[in-house]
This record gives structure tokens, C-alpha cells and sequence, in this order.
């Protein structure tokens, strides 16, 4: 066999030549026997390098009918949603809309959902979303929920994983730019969040703008999350001086009692931040230990403040959402908490803010600084302890760079962003300017290994690489230019995901896709962790909806004044009842539609013609409701809009709308020939 | 009858309880659209599976909805299947071979009638169609096989016993081995009786040299 298999690669085309001369061992031979099998052993030399060399095409294939190894979400930035894709294919499976309408799935146009968009400001039809963050048990993503900030009018989602639908939206008080959010604490006891804009609060809002470092406020939010149902309150906040939060990530491990952010504007300047921003040579990390004011919180050191925000959530049992207005926050000063919050220099307006899976390090990107400093947690309980302050302010005492830094990596590129880690000890920091991630050595800082992405990169990610145990088998770039990476399609091109395979000592660029709106970041998660709980239908006996019809003869068409409720329900192929008259011109109708399939993948789509909103789409065993306005008499059609069946295009019916001052009764019905 | 022939039928009659807790039979559906399958579930007193969904897509083509509430069957199974475990416990019980012979007669005859019932009831289901049906194919009938697989428009249907069934089928089949053993036992105890006759309760052994020297 030895002899065999020698002959075989000596005679495989498939074999680069360097390869064939030199000691080979077995394991090796055995190797290429396999790839030289898959590649059908033809002598087509481009085929050969592509398999034999670089083999990128065969490490991302998902064979047709196969499972990806990883669900990845990524913020859909200014699209306000989360994108839903597969690892390693890069292949697209879901929107999720979360802070934006969503007129293909009625999502903030259906009566169910509308409230989950209501804000202090009323009803807001988009959000910016930047940061995926996972539920996580004892810092490793337990597949339960996914949360994601809102930038604009600071609010955090909180995504069912088991439906892949949004099921909750708290928003944030007295909080402008919600960047540095939302970050899951080892064992999501909270969700951290903190303002990116400083702005006035309280009472005294109305104030002169070159007031900002007297009357402005930062704030960092500790949220609390309910360990069974998920549910988000918000516990506590913390008053800060009028800085930019930037970024933020909960330790772990050694250091799980603390969250970390970076600061910018430390100058604190109101206008022309690019310059006026950036005049210090040192920024800050501040370290906020919320053990501490939980404990503080407790002992009933917080102060009240009264500023009005929603929190949102859908009733699993009526499918709808529920709003509630709330009026309460507890804020806690450092100052009267001595040990909660510190600042340690940091080098030049520093980004990213990266904890090692030990928790020890704290890896924060100073994205004007000619180097990425890494803090050690050690140090930085010993300098507390030591009391080695460099001042403070106001009342938050400065450690002393020296006594916290642990190492410095020296020129790693240009405008360092963010820093993911792997399983074996390294860490890979993007670098915006020079479009590259370069791998460095964590404890020894040495620089690597580095590879060129295309274009500007922001975040990268790691599955798993924000964890206690990241997975150390990809990084994926996440870039926020393409320009000539694809076809072009007007000015407006697409932001994209490059996935590179780090598994041996040198980066490989394997896979390059185009992403939904702007990837900001991204999380992933094992395939098989969610794909178990991953719910099909929602039981019809279970839906407690106000207006279901769980079957046919339940539907029925009331009119209560000028409102008219139509229960009707849809099951392959027709709607009961599709024959609705006795609707007047001035009529607030309302369809509330139950799709009475028990079956997967059976949704139905629901479209009424001259409708002022969207269409429904409705899973099976959910009701959704549509409110129509019908401006003029006559006949209009219905029907699904979702090709659900042989029979779809049969799927239609027909409702009849009479003049303002017509007495024609109400009336309904199916299969009634006349 | 031999003690070891009555052990085995009271052995049995107490094993066919199990089939009061497991499907006798199942019919898969298998389609394009269902890479995981349709299942019919067939138990003594019930039916189940993907019950539903079978008669939400059956509604095309004009075919009946199951409610297995209406399927007298349903009713009268598990009182057949006790009296079918009394019976095999009366055989052990008095060990006649007459009773034997009547119980395995009438296990025959409950398992014929029973596959008899149920290709009738396949043959009503899969040939009485509403007439109003979306899809009428001239000449096609849908009824399912009672034992293999057979192909229905864009479905296969496979049906075969499930575990109940099969434990029924088996029972049924080792209580007639038990009634053949004990005939057969009947004609040699018989041969045996004359043998004696001839050679004495000891016979001599019959020694062949090469059998001792090898």
C-alpha cells in the first residue's frame, strides 16, 4: 500500500510539484490521496491549483440540502435590522426587523407590532442598530436571546432566538447615542449600556449648548435581565463627566464583576469634535465594577430622577405587543460610591475595548495612536488596591498608566479598531487605514501575522472570539467599503463580510460577501445550539389572541359603530369568510387574520386592494391584524400574497363597500352559490 | 399439551398487552415538499401523527377528513385484543389441545378479518371522492396499501406494521408453531410409544466399530 500510495502522488497532477521532491510521511500521503480522489484526478492544472493549493472554494461549500456550522447575525446599521447568515457559506437566510418597519412581514405596520416602535418621541419608524451581543452562561453564548442597540433614540432589542422575531424593546433614559451598548455580562445578570453624546438631563434641560461642560451628562446603564423569561428593566444608572462613551465590554473570568469602556473627548468639546476632540495625548478605559453599585444601589445611595421611557415587549399568549410608559430611574454619583468607577490612561481617542477570554487583559484601540496598549486586570486590582492615583475627576480616581498597562503592541498597522481573540492565544485587531487585520501574540504583543481586506475595515469577529472559549476557526472582516469588489450598481454599493480562515499560522482569505445595510458587528454562534430549539408553528390552541378564529366557524364579521372587526382565517386555499358585505365609506375596519395551519412553512400572506399600510404575513397558528380605511364604495379584492399551495392564485375574495349613508347590514360568507 | 406449550401461549397472551401501548400499524406519506415525511399512526383505540395536516392536503383532491372519533374500529379493537389474551391465558389454563386448536382458528381469523376490515376502509377513504374536488385526475383512486408502498399523485405511501401490529403478528404467528409442535409432538410421542413397543423400554445401543477406533 505504502508503494501504492507513493506512485499515486508522484503521478497526481493534483500534487503541487515542490511537494513531490523531499521527506514525505505517511499521514501526509494518506492526505493528498483524499484530495487527489476529490478532485476526480483530471488533468485540468487550474482546477488542480485551486483544490490542491489554496482549496479556499472547497472550505466554504455547503454542499446543496447541507447545514451551515454557524448562524452569524450582523447589525444592519442605518437598515435598523439584523441580517441572519450561515458559516462558512456567507449565504443570507433572514431579516430580522427589529428597529425599522418591515412592510414585508407587517412588522411595525401590523396592529400586533406597531407598539414595539413606540417611543417618549411617539412612534419611530427606523433605528440604527450596531451591536449584536448573545446571551451568554458563564460567558460562553447560550443560544437564548440576541440584543441589539439603537443608536439614535437609545433603545435596546432583545431577540427570541427560538422564532428568530424581536420580543422586547427597552428604551434608554437620559441617554443620547447609545454606542457603547449592549453588552451581556458573564451570565447576562445585565445588559451594560452607556451615551455616546453627552447631553443635559434632569430638570434643567433647556440649556445654552457652550454650557456642555457644566450642564452635560454622561451616563452608563446597568439593565437587568430576568434569568427565565429575559425580560429587561432598568436597574440602575450611573451620572459620568460629559465625555464620549465609546465603547464597551463586560469582563470575565478574573474580572467579571466589571465593565470596561473607552472615552473620547475627554477635552469635552461641543463642536468640531474631529479636531477639538483630539488634542489630548491621552484619553481614558474607564473600569465600572456593577457588583459594586448593585451593592450601592441596595444600601439606597441612588437619587431619583423622573424622565418618561417605553419598554415594549410581545405577550407570547394574545401575540401582541404591550407598551408600558415608565417614569423612574436610580441614579448613583461616584462620588458617593467610592470603588465603582475608575479611569486608566489611554493612548489617543481610544475605539474598541476587547477583554481576552481569561478576562485578564483589556485590549483597547486608541485608533489615532501609533499602538495598541493592553491592560491587565491584575494590575489594575493591585493599583486600586495600592491606591496609585494620578488625581482624579470629578471624584473618579485616575489610575496611573504605568501601574495598569501590560504591554504595548508596537506598530501594528494604522487606525486600530477592534480586537477579537482565538483558542490558541492570539488576538486580531482590525485596522480601519491600513485595511488589514493583524494577528498579534497575547503576553509577548508581537505582531505575527497580517492580511489586506477590501476595504476600511470596521469590526471583525470571531465566532465565539468575544467568549470565554472562542472558536479558532474564523475571523470575519466586516467592511464599510467595496467600491470595485463587485458589480457595480450605481453610487450606492453594498458594505461587505470577508470570512478568513485562521486555523493555521497564516491568515487565508477564503470568502468575500456582500452584507444587508452595515454590518457594525456581527456575532456567531454553533449551528446546532440554536437549530434544537428552533420553533416551527405556534400552536393554535395556545393562541389567546383577543380577535382569533381558531376555526372556521368561529369567523365572523361584527361592526361596533364605525368599526368593523373581520375575523377571518386562511388555510390552503381560501380565506373564510371571502365574501364580506355591509362595509360603508368612513368605516375603520379592522382584518384580523389567523392563519389556522399547523404545518411548517405554510405561512399566508394577506393584501387588500388601495390598503394604506403593508401586507400581512402570517405564520401558522398566529393572528395579525390589518387596519384598513376604505376611501371610496365598491368592490375590492383580496387575497395571499404568499404562494402557499397548488391552489394559491385561487386564494382571493372580494369585500363590498357601500356609500357613507347606505344601510345595507353586515354580512358574510363562503361557498354560498347562488 | 406439553407445560413448556402451555408457558409459551400464557408466555404470549400476557406480551400482547404491549400492543395496547404502541401503533399497530403506520402509513408514511413521503413528497417533494415533506423531506421529513407524513405519518399516519394507526393505534388500537386512536389515531395519530400528522393527522391534520393529512386531511388539510387530502381536501384537494376530495378525499374524506379522518375523525377517528367516527371509526367504529376504534371502539371494538381493544375489546378483541382482551379476549385474545383471556383466550391465550384459558389454553395455558387448561392445557387441551382442542382449545389450542379453537383459539389459533379464531387469532386467524380476528388477524384476517382485521387486514380485510382495514383494506376496505382504505378502498372507501381512497375511492369515495367528493365530486366537488379541486383536482380530479380521470381514473385515479387513492387508496393507500395496506402492506407495501405505493405511489399517489406527488406522494409515496408507505405502510407497514409498527410495533403493536408487530407484536400481534408475531404472537399469532408462534401460537400456530405452538399448535404445530404440539401435533407433530402428538404423532412422535405416538411413533415413540411403538418403537418401545418393539425394543423394550432400553434399547440396545447400536455400536459401529469406527465410531469407538475412529
Amino acid at each position: 500500500m505504502k508503494i501504492q500510495l507513493k506512485k499515486y502522488f508522484e503521478s497526481n497532477p493534483m500534487v503541487p510539484s515542490k511537494l513531490k521532491s523531499g521527506p514525505i510521511n505517511n499521514k501526509m500521503l494518506g492526505l493528498l490521496f483524499v484530495l487527489g480522489a476529490l478532485g476526480g484526478c483530471k488533468n485540468e492544472s487550474k482546477q488542480s491549483t485551486m483544490l490542491g493549493t489554496d482549496d479556499a472554494a472547497s472550505k466554504v461549500y455547503v454542499a446543496p440540502g447541507k447545514y451551515d456550522d454557524f448562524y452569524m447575525f450582523t447589525s444592519g446599521g442605518f437598515s435598523g435590522q439584523v441580517g441572519v447568515y450561515g458559516l462558512p457559506s456567507g449565504r443570507l437566510f433572514k431579516v430580522i426587523p427589529v428597529f425599522s418597519q418591515n412592510a414585508e412581514n407587517a412588522y411595525g405596520y401590523s396592529e400586533e407590532t406597531k407598539p414595539m416602535l413606540q417611543t417618549s418621541h411617539g412612534f419611530i419608524p427606523w433605528g440604527d442598530s450596531h451591536h449584536p451581543s448573545l446571551s451568554k452562561t458563564d460567558g460562553n453564548a447560550d443560544g437564548r436571546w440576541l440584543f441589539i442597540n439603537e443608536n439614535n433614540t437609545p433603545r435596546i432589542a432583545r431577540i427570541d432566538l427560538k422564532t428568530f422575531t424581536t420580543a422586547e424593546i427597552i428604551e434608554i433614559p437620559n441617554s443620547a447615542g447609545n454606542h457603547p451598548s449592549p453588552y451581556v455580562t458573564e451570565n447576562t445578570e445585565y445588559v451594560v449600556a452607556g451615551t455616546r453624546f453627552s447631553v443635559p438631563i434632569g430638570e434643567k434641560k433647556d440649556v445654552p449648548i457652550s454650557s456642555y461642560k457644566e450642564n452635560f451628562k454622561g451616563l452608563v446603564s446597568l439593565i437587568k435581565v430576568d434569568k427565565e423569561t429575559g425580560r429587561m428593566s432598568l436597574a440602575t444608572q450611573i451620572l459620568l463627566p460629559p465625555f464620549d462613551y465609546d465603547k464597551n465590554r463586560a469582563g470575565k473570568g478574573v474580572s467579571r464583576d466589571w465593565s470596561f469602556f473607552t472615552c473620547y473627548n475627554t477635552e469635552m468639546a461641543n463642536t468640531m469634535l474631529e479636531a477639538n476632540a483630539s488634542q489630548n495625548d491621552k484619553d481614558y478605559v474607564m473600569a465600572v465594577n456593577w457588583r459594586k453599585a448593585e451593592e450601592y444601589l441596595k444600601e439606597g445611595k441612588a437619587t431619583e430622577m423622573h424622565t418618561p421611557y417605553y419598554n415594549n415587549h410581545m405577550d407570547d399568549g394574545t401575540q401582541s405587543a404591550v407598551t408600558e410608559v415608565l417614569n423612574k430611574q436610580m441614579i448613583l454619583n461616584p462620588k458617593d460610591c467610592p470603588g465603582m468607577v475608575y479611569f486608566m490612561p489611554c493612548p489617543k481617542s481610544p475605539h474598541g475595548c476587547d477583554v481576552s477570554p481569561t478576562g485578564e487583559y483589556i485590549v483597547a484601540s486608541g485608533k489615532l495612536a501609533a499602538l495598541i496598549p493592553v491592560f491587565s486586570y491584575e494590575k489594575m486590582a493591585k493599583a486600586i488596591e495600592a491606591k496609585n492615583f494620578d488625581g482624579d475627576i470629578q471624584g473618579i480616581p485616575v489610575l496611573k498608566y504605568d501601574a495598569v498597562i501590560a504591554g504595548e503592541v508596537q506598530q501594528p498597522g494604522l487606525g486600530p479598531l477592534h480586537t477579537e481573540f482565538d483558542d490558541k492565544g492570539f488576538a486580531y485587531t482590525s485596522m480601519f487605514l491600513s485595511s488589514e487585520i493583524v494577528k498579534w501574540k497575547l503576553g509577548t504583543w508581537e505582531v505575527v501575522d497580517r492580511i489586506p481586506v477590501y476595504y476600511s475595515i470596521g469590526h471583525l469577529m470571531v465566532p465565539g472570539g468575544d467568549s470565554k472559549n472562542p472558536y479558532g476557526k474564523y475571523v470575519i472582516a466586516l467592511n464599510k467599503i467595496t467600491k470595485d469588489r463587485y458589480l457595480p450598481t450605481g453610487p450606492e454599493v453594498c458594505q461587505s463580510a470577508q470570512l478568513i480562515d485562521i486555523s493555521g499560522d497564516k491568515m487565508k482569505m477564503l470568502l468575500d460577501f456582500p452584507t444587508i445595510g452595515e454590518p457594525h458587528y456581527a456575532q456567531a454562534i454553533a449551528a446546532d445550539v440554536l437549530m434544537k430549539n428552533n420553533t416551527r408553528i405556534y400552536k393554535i390552541e395556545e393562541n389567546h389572541h383577543p380577535y382569533v378564529a381558531k376555526t372556521e366557524k368561529e369567523t365572523k364579521v361584527e361592526r361596533k359603530g364605525n368599526e368593523v372587526h373581520i375575523y377571518i382565517t386562511s388555510i390552503r386555499s381560501h380565506f373564510s369568510p371571502d365574501n364580506i358585505e355591509g362595509i360603508k365609506v368612513g368605516d375603520i375596519v379592522y382584518w384580523h387574520v389567523t392563519n389556522v395551519e399547523q404545518d411548517w412553512d405554510v405561512p399566508h400572506g394577506f393584501a387588500v386592494q388601495g390598503a394604506n399600510n403593508s401586507e400581512l404575513l402570517i405564520m401558522p397558528g398566529e393572528t395579525r391584524t390589518m387596519k384598513w380605511e376604505p376611501k371610496s364604495s365598491g368592490v375590492f379584492a383580496f387575497y395571499c400574497s404568499d404562494f402557499c399551495s397548488a391552489l394559491h392564485q385561487e386564494m382571493q375574495g372580494y369585500v363590498r363597500v357601500s356609500d357613507k349613508n347606505s344601510t345595507a347590514p353586515i354580512s358574510f360568507s363562503l361557498n354560498e352559490q347562488k | 399439551m406439553k407445560k413448556s406449550s402451555r408457558i409459551i401461549v400464557a408466555v404470549l397472551s400476557v406480551g400482547l398487552i404491549a400492543a395496547f401501548f404502541f401503533p399497530l400499524w403506520f402509513i408514511n406519506l413521503e413528497a417533494p415538499q415533506y423531506p421529513e415525511g407524513l405519518g399516519l399512526k394507526i393505534w388500537l383505540h386512536q389515531m395519530g401523527g400528522d393527522l391534520n395536516t393529512i386531511n388539510n392536503l387530502n381536501h384537494y383532491i376530495g378525499m374524506k377528513k379522518i375523525y377517528p372519533e367516527s371509526i367504529p374500529e376504534l371502539k371494538i379493537m381493544p375489546y378483541l385484543l382482551g379476549f385474545l389474551i383471556a383466550g391465550g391465558l384459558l389454553v395455558a389454563a387448561f392445557g387441551k389441545k382442542w382449545i389450542l386448536t379453537l383459539y389459533m382458528i379464531i387469532f386467524l381469523a380476528v388477524g384476517t378479518t382485521g387486514g380485510i376490515d382495514f383494506y376496505l376502509w382504505g378502498y372507501d377513504y381512497g375511492h369515495n371522492l367528493d365530486p366537488h374536488a379541486a383536482i380530479k385526475v380521470p381514473g385515479m383512486s387513492y387508496q393507500p396499501p395496506v402492506f407495501g408502498s405505493k405511489k399517489l399523485l406527488n406522494f409515496t405511501a408507505h405502510s407497514y406494521p409498527d410495533i403493536g401490529g408487530s407484536i400481534i403478528i408475531l404472537c399469532g404467528l408462534m401460537t400456530v408453531a405452538v399448535a404445530l409442535l404440539e401435533y407433530r409432538k402428538a404423532k412422535t410421542t405416538f411413533i415413540q410409544k411403538k418403537t418401545i413397543e418393539k425394543k423394550g423400554i432400553f434399547p440396545k445401543p447400536e455400536i459401529h466399530p469406527e465410531m469407538v477406533f475412529g
